[in-house]
């Protein structure tokens, strides 16, 4: 897929920035470029801009500093209905008052197509989500998954180059959302356009996207395929935000290139790999996925540092088990082991030794 | 299995909708004891006065009650008959009857109506009916000459019956001619049927005033962010705030011939002084007032409406590759039909039976139906007819509320 490093980008946020009240910058200083076919995905907690992002890229807001470029062109100060740019709605904004077909005619209409080449265009963007039947239909009556179709449909219609997605699954249950991702996704494949896609769902975000750029506080904290952003996450929010993650706190020992060694605040030692640490005796967080921890002294590196560990809870979650155990001090340090034929059973009250390969535990800067 | 579809019962082989229908009573009952007060509320304050008013337009007995031996002679001999001395006989015992009674003041009233001058006819004859002896016709033509109008003796037959259309008849410009036909009532007497026209144009003025005025505020309204909006809200309402009175006033203040307005325009050299603009007494002045005071109710239920449309359809239009100019009206104005309908077909109907501001502001061309049906109450006090002219109002504006209904559909209206 196109990096958005190498030149030009199809999209270019260039220093933005936004208020709106003049008091406080809702996005800080927002440098983005999206590739052309790309599926990027801006995820985040909520109130963390990625809406008013979509805005301003889509016209219905200004930039209160900074460039937007959509295809080398600056697009500041053009009004929205000339930038060719899809949008899918949260709420799918399809008019009631129009049938399903008269909603897809819409934008072609407002564009001055012929009947029939709109019948046509209209007729196989139905076909494109399996809505053929329905296009005669009113919004009010089809539920919400079709009606999520519908909005998908009519902002593909036209053919743009860019559609942009503002939660559009938040509305569904999880079967139906997971299976509108996949369409999504294969509409995207087989479109070749390119998506920008809002999302608080970190699981959507990595099952989706190209790149996913997680915002926080106004700015992009790491912008990263998903196995990137999952492994190699930047900083203790990506960290933190992107699946689930222990964290223990402690102060870098000997620092060796690839390789660390951190003394907790208990005295244990550990081995992470240095990410946001420069210097020995600096603060830290260490970040462990739960499934990289290790009990079995067999699966460990040669001379890795294994810690003591107390079972307190051990959680039967079909594939996996999820054991809970007091590690240096905190009691919600994870582990996850797959539930494989002849997999140790562990027992609450039991008394263990863990570890993990350096490269699996991330020394960041602590929060 | 098509038996079991034909007829479901419920477990215990009681036929379901039965069932259902016993279960849903109780919850019946009680509704009906929640509405029962507003019902009866409103029967009595609304729907038997508005019966009554229907009954009084077709009824008026104060002339057949007062003659009963008139009535009974105008029974055997049928219109065209001559009037003989069998019938004086009976006016003078009716005569006696109604001075006894006195009722001939009502009964004249009633016949004055159709005939001019005959309430005083009444009374003075009535006044010397003891004195009256046979023979009757003779008598009664040395004291009082007038009673051989032919015209007198037809209004007298039509009114001895006291169920009669003739108010429907003087409401619509028409009248009977000497065989008893219905024909319209000469040129310059005509008076209804144009006022009626006046009130339904200047309802329809109005109503198209308001809704052009209040649009883009309940737009503004529905916008503005909720601070400045509940600001904004106060102004429109406080029209409602303020007495009907106090608002016609000061707009007589601004707008008659010396009122500020004028002034102005004559401060600031834009007319001479001779050349003041007549806003007042007239139409214009019943146009400008009753939209001030009935553009709340557009208002209002155009600003509910809109505030449930969210930003995101017209966005989406926008997106879409709409102008906002297409997008307003694709997409917005569509939407907001139902307060439109509401609104205008409140004020509509409300300006329909406007009276105050018409009365005051209005001179003689801004009167409407309403003045005149107020003038037949209070000053001609020819209920009947006003009644006559209420009715036809009503019908008027329930012609207006099926047209509304055929059009856009009752249930799609949205008033609050
Ligand atoms: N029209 C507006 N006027 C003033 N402040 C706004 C406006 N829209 C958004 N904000 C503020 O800007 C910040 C970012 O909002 P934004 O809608 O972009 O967040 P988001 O990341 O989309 O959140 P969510 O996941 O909840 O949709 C929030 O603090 C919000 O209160
Ligand atoms: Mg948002």
């Amino acid at each position: 897929m196109t990096t958005a490093t190498n030149g030009e980008g199809f999209v270019v946020f260039d220093h933005v920035q936004k208020s709106y009240d003049g008091e406080t910058l809702v996005v800080k200083d927002l440098n983005l470029s999206i590739g052309k076919g790309e599926f990027l995905t801006m995820l985040g907690p909520s109130g963390s801009g990625k809406t008013t992002c979509l805005m301003m890229l889509a016209g219905f807001e200004t930039a209160t500093n900074g460039k937007i470029l959509l295809d080398g062109n600056n697009i500041n100060d053009m009004p929205p209905h000339k930038r060719g740019i899809g949008m899918v709605f949260q709420n799918y904004a399809l008019f009631p008052h129009m049938t399903v077909g008269e909603n897809l005619a819409f934008p072609l209409e407002v564009r001055g197509m012929g009947k029939s080449e709109r019948e046509e265009k209209v007729k196989r963007a139905l076909d494109m989500v399996q809505m053929g039947a329905f296009a005669n239909r009113r919004p009010a009556q089809l539920s919400g998954g079709q009606q999520q179709r519908i909005a998908l449909a009519r902002a593909l219609v036209f053919d743009p180059k860019l559609v942009l997605m503002d939660e559009p699954l938040g509305a569904l249950d999880k079967q139906l959302r997971e299976h509108m991702q996949f369409e999504i996704k294969a509409l995207h494949e087989s479109l070749g356009i390119t998506v920008v896609y809002v999302t608080h769902d970190q699981g959507e975000a990595l099952t989706m996207s190209d790149r996913v750029a997680v915002f926080n506080d106004g700015r992009i904290q790491q912008l990263a395929p998903p196995d990137e952003l999952y492994e190699r996450p930047k900083n203790s929010f990506v960290a933190q935000f992107i699946g689930e993650n222990n964290k223990l706190p402690g102060k870098v020992e000997t620092l060796d290139g690839e390789t660390c060694t951190v003394r907790l605040q208990t005295g244990e030692l550990i081995d992470a790999t240095p990410v946001n640490v420069r210097e020995v005796g600096q603060e830290t967080l260490v970040s462990i996925r739960p499934e990289r921890v290790e009990f079995k002294p067999e699966m460990m590196p040669p001379g890795a540092h294994m810690i003591d560990a107390e079972v307190l809870e051990v959680v039967y979650m079909g594939d996996i088990f999820r054991t809970r155990m007091r590690v240096a001090g905190t009691e919600d340090f994870v582990m996850k082991s797959r539930n494989t034929l002849g997999q140790t059973k562990l027992h609450p009250g039991e008394k263990i030794r863990i570890g993990w390969h350096p490269q699996d535990a991330r020394a960041l800067d602590p929060m | 299995m098509t038996d079991a579809t034909a007829q479901l019962t419920t477990a215990d082989g009681r036929p379901l909708k039965a069932a259902l229908a016993a279960s849903m009573a109780v919850r019946r009952r009680r509704a009906f004891l929640l509405v029962a007060p507003l019902f009866l509320f409103i029967l009595i304050s609304f729907i038997i006065p508005i019966g009554q008013m229907l009954l009084q337009s077709v009824h008026n007995d104060t002339f057949s009650s007062a003659v009963p031996a008139l009535s009974a002679w105008f029974d055997e001999n049928p219109q065209g008959s001559e009037i003989d001395e069998a019938a004086y006989a009976a006016l003078a015992a009716d005569l006696k009857l109604m001075k006894a009674e006195k009722t001939a003041g009502s009964a004249g009233t009633r016949i004055n109506y159709d005939v001019a001058g005959t309430r005083s006819l009444f009374t003075s004859t009535a006044r010397k009916a003891d004195k009256l002896e046979a023979p009757f016709k003779e008598a009664i033509l040395a004291a009082e000459p007038k009673w051989d109008d032919p015209n007198l003796w037809r209004a007298m037959r039509s009114a001895s019956n006291p169920y009669t259309i003739d108010f429907y008849l003087a409401a619509l410009d028409m009248t009977r001619d000497e065989t008893g036909a219905i024909v319209a009532v000469e040129e310059g007497q005509a008076i209804y049927k144009k006022l009626f026209w006046r009130t339904l144009s200047l309802s329809l003025e109005i109503t198209a005033l308001c809704l052009l005025l209040g649009f883009p505020i309940a737009h503004l309204l529905a916008t503005l962010p909720m601070r400045k909006a509940m600001l904004l809200m106060i102004l429109v309402l406080l029209p409602f705030w303020t007495s009907l009175l106090v608002r016609t006033t000061s707009w007589m203040v601004l707008l008659q011939s010396q009122g500020v307005l004028n002034d102005l325009l004559v401060g600031i050299g834009l007319i001479d002084d001779e050349g003041r603009i007549q806003m007042m007494y007239n139409q214009t002045g019943t146009i400008i007032a009753m939209t001030h005071i009935l553009l709340p109710f557009t208002i209002l239920p155009l600003y509910s409406v809109m505030k449930t449309i969210p930003p995101s359809y017209v966005r989406a239009a926008r997106s879409l590759g709409a102008t906002s100019w297409t997008a307003f009206r694709r997409v917005y104005l569509p939407q907001t039909l139902p307060g439109i309908g509401a609104g205008g077909l409140l004020v509509f109907i409300l300006a329909m039976g406007y009276y105050i501001t018409p009365a005051l502001v209005g001179g003689a061309d801004g009167q409407m139906i309403s003045n005149m049906i107020a003038f037949h109450m209070q000053k001609s006090l020819n209920w009947s007819l006003a009644a006559a002219l209420a009715a036809m109002l009503l019908a008027i504006v329930l012609i207006f509320f099926w047209i509304y209904d055929r059009l856009v559909g009752i249930d799609k209206m949205k008033l609050g």
